[in-house]
């Protein structure tokens, strides 16, 4: 009996597989860095705005997360034309973007919510040249995918390295093959700075939600705390008589 | 002056309508056993997770649009641009998971004391119907964000009315109302979601509340405290309700309402459990996402319906999972209620079902493995195992004497000096050199101590199996 209860406990961890995927790297994700948040809204603008809209954002909202002035916002950050109230939609219409690249673009909005941090921070990074695609790069993170890479200027060009595992060709390394304008870690630094602000777009609250976080679970700390002092007052009858049954039989 | 008006004002309500009686009856003359554990904290807990759930759920409907066009959107406007739009509902996503958290503890404490056998079944058959609705009121509100998630696991759940021979695609057509998952099925699960469901719910527990207070509450003993009673017909064992236990359930409100905070504040997704990451996708009908996963209340019964190869009988075994624990019982031949007091056969036969009660839960989120369906065949069958056995194993079971009065165990805080004895005892003070060069002792954990303790415990674990 003993031995098939130890069984059944380990079996369901015995039963999971390794997964062979690419490894990701990790992000440096720092939402309390208005900084590195501009510029990555800048960068976004820059770089991503032209195709992928991130349509539940306003830029007055940036202005008060980053705790800058809503002219700054303009200036620096949103595209020439745009309004303060203005959500960030791209330029780009669907029907022209399904003719270039066969789908529109997804809204980034939420895209590090579901895809995570260390995800697009490796994703971004991962391009490499491959002349059978369309746009003459592929992705080590997703394979075929059909974006081209928009920060090539930056990075220069990778190829790819593989290494013969068990048997199968797999992909383990990129390898700069023609440096951009920007160094390895200059341009580290580029993406994080963009996924930093993806991060931040996902859930603007959340550093909000966080701070008052504290004063919530403290005040339930208290409450709780009133609440057993209480409750030991009135259960103080109860342990009484139980004693003096006790004593009576 | 004044407050004889107010006197009166209440004498004039208290005239026509029972206040007082009710009162009396259901709270402050309503007699419940004195020896009440931590696991009787999760009745009233779901009480206030249902309260949560209504209240919070009214203020979501505000905002939110029951359009698939715009559902998706109209979330993230309620996550960004509604004040405090992204606590209510978070408060309303956690509340759902914790809703199941708290019930499934409700329901195993009544599956370990005994609760739902006689003179008790029909509170157990009403908080059955009660997690039959919290289920659908859970399956059609995941539908409502409309992300990829909502879309294909309502898909994959509705397609398994499918399998039902001959009526089998027409009731599935007549659930969706459209050929796949449309606007048309996200009305109609918007409607169930927030107003039929709902009534249901509230009627249920209604009616769990009306048989509980007939019969009288069971204990972590089994005894029925109504068969001791002093000269004025109080249950000697039995204390007011009010005040006592509506004190003692305020401090579980807030110890599980520290947790639920924790969970709202710091960790809303709880890694992808309470919140999928997939859902932050609007639905696509076009793209099938890799891997179609149910959120965690349901995952051992979907891996029981994976489990099973053929999918009419996946359906029968899954509808089967929860169908059986109606009849639980009646299955339950054992003569005695606590598990204090029933033989070790029923003790193991019952870790066997928590094991495999979790293996199949977490075989539910994974994909189907070949590996991974072995395994969920061999957990399935021990789950129906439990149940469709307990006619057999319970009657042979070699009870103990349960004693004619409710017994006293320690409690928490009488706990509290044990736990420092442990301390004490798998640790020594070691002399430490400071960064100054001072001695000072120190307690330091000690192997060999730590071990011996640790035999002791699972010696005492093993035996409380017997």
């Amino acid at each position: 009996m003993r031995k098939l209860i130890t069984t059944l406990l380990i079996l369901p961890f015995v039963a999971m597989a390794a997964g062979g995927e690419y490894k990701l790297d990790d992000a440096q994700i720092d939402l309390t860095d208005s900084l590195s948040l501009q510029r990555g809204a800048k960068n976004y603008v820059n770089y991503c705005l032209g195709c992928h809209s991130t349509k539940h954002i306003r830029y007055i909202r940036m202005a008060y997360d980053f705790n800058i002035e809503e002219e700054r916002v303009l200036e620096e950050i949103a595209p020439e034309g745009a309004n303060i109230y203005d959500t960030m939609h791209s330029a780009m219409n669907g029907h022209d973007a399904e003719k270039w690249f066969g789908i529109t673009p997804p809204d980034l909005s939420l895209i590090a919510r579901s895809r995570g941090a260390d995800w697009l921070y490796t994703y971004l990074r991962s391009f490499y040249v491959d002349k059978a695609k369309t746009f003459g790069v592929n992705n080590a993170v997703l394979k075929d995918v059909g974006m081209p890479n928009p920060l090539w200027q930056l990075q220069g060009l990778q190829q790819a390295v593989y290494r013969n595992i068990s048997g199968k060709e797999k992909l383990t390394k990129l390898r700069i093959s023609e440096p951009g304008k920007l160094s390895p870690k200059e341009f580290d630094r580029f993406v994080n700075d963009l996924v930093n602000f993806l991060v931040y777009v996902g859930e603007p609250h959340q550093l909000e939600r966080k701070r008052i976080g504290k004063y919530v679970l403290f005040y339930l700390l208290l409450f709780t705390v009133v609440a057993y002092l209480l409750k030991k007052e009135y259960w103080k009858d109860i342990h009484k008589k139980e004693s003096t049954w006790s004593n009576l039989r | 002056m004044k407050s004889k008006h107010l006197a009166d004002c209440g004498n004039w309500i208290l005239k026509r309508f029972p206040l007082a009686k009710l009162w009396n009856e259901h709270m402050a003359q309503y007699y419940a056993p004195k020896n009440f554990n931590f696991w009787y904290f999760f009745g009233s807990l779901a009480l206030l997770v249902l309260v949560n759930q209504i209240i919070t759920g009214i203020l979501l409907t505000m905002n939110y649009k029951p359009d698939a066009k715009l559902a998706f959107d109209s979330v993230e406007y309620i996550m960004r641009d509604v004040n405090w739009g992204w606590l209510i509902r978070y408060m309303h996503s956690t509340g759902a998971s914790a809703f199941f958290i708290v019930i499934y503890l409700h329901m195993f404490r009544g599956i370990i004391y005994g609760s739902f056998k006689q003179p008790r079944e029909l509170i157990w058959i009403f908080g059955m119907l009660i997690y039959l609705c919290l289920m659908a009121e859970a399956f059609m509100g995941y539908l409502l964000p409309w992300g990829q998630m909502s879309f294909w696991g309502a898909q994959v759940i509705i397609s398994l009315f499918s399998a039902i021979p001959i009526v089998g695609d027409e009731l599935a057509l007549w659930i969706r109302g459209d050929y796949v998952i449309s606007d048309a099925t996200l009305n109609r699960f918007f409607a169930f979601h927030v107003i039929a469901i709902p009534l249901i719910l509230i009627m249920l527990v209604f009616l769990h509340l009306v048989a509980l207070h007939e019969v009288g509450s069971n204990n972590p003993d089994g005894v029925e405290i109504k068969e001791s009673k002093d000269p004025f017909g109080v249950p000697v064992d039995g204390i007011p309700f009010h005040p006592y236990y509506t004190v003692k359930d305020i401090v579980g409100v807030g110890v599980f309402l520290f947790f639920f905070a924790t969970v709202i504040f710091y960790m809303p997704e709880m890694g992808g459990y309470f919140l999928e990451h997939a859902n932050f996708i609007p639905a696509d009908p076009l793209a099938t996402p890799e891997h179609i996963a149910p959120l965690w209340y349901f995952t051992p019964f979907y891996a029981i319906l994976r489990a099973i190869p053929d999918k009419f009988a996946g359906v029968i075994g899954m509808g089967g999972a929860i169908f059986v624990l109606f009849l639980l019982p009646w299955l339950d031949r054992g003569p005695v209620k606590s598990i204090r007091y029933r033989g070790g056969i029923y003790k193991k036969a019952l870790l066997l079902f928590v094991i495999s009660f979790f293996a199949l839960g977490y075989l539910g989120t994974q994909p189907a493995t070949p590996t991974a369906t072995i395994f969920a065949r061999i957990f399935t069958v021990i789950y129906f195992g439990f149940f469709l056995l307990m006619p057999v194993y319970t009657r042979w079971e070699k009870t103990k004497r349960v004693p004619a009065r409710v017994t006293h165990q320690p409690t928490l805080e009488e706990r509290i000096q044990d736990l420092k004895q442990l301390f004490d005892e798998v640790t020594v003070k070691k002399p430490v050199k400071t960064a100054d060069g001072k001695l000072v002792l120190k307690r330091k954990p000690d192997p060999e101590r730590l071990k011996k303790a640790g035999i002791r415990i699972v010696k005492k674990l093993k035996d409380s199996l017997d």
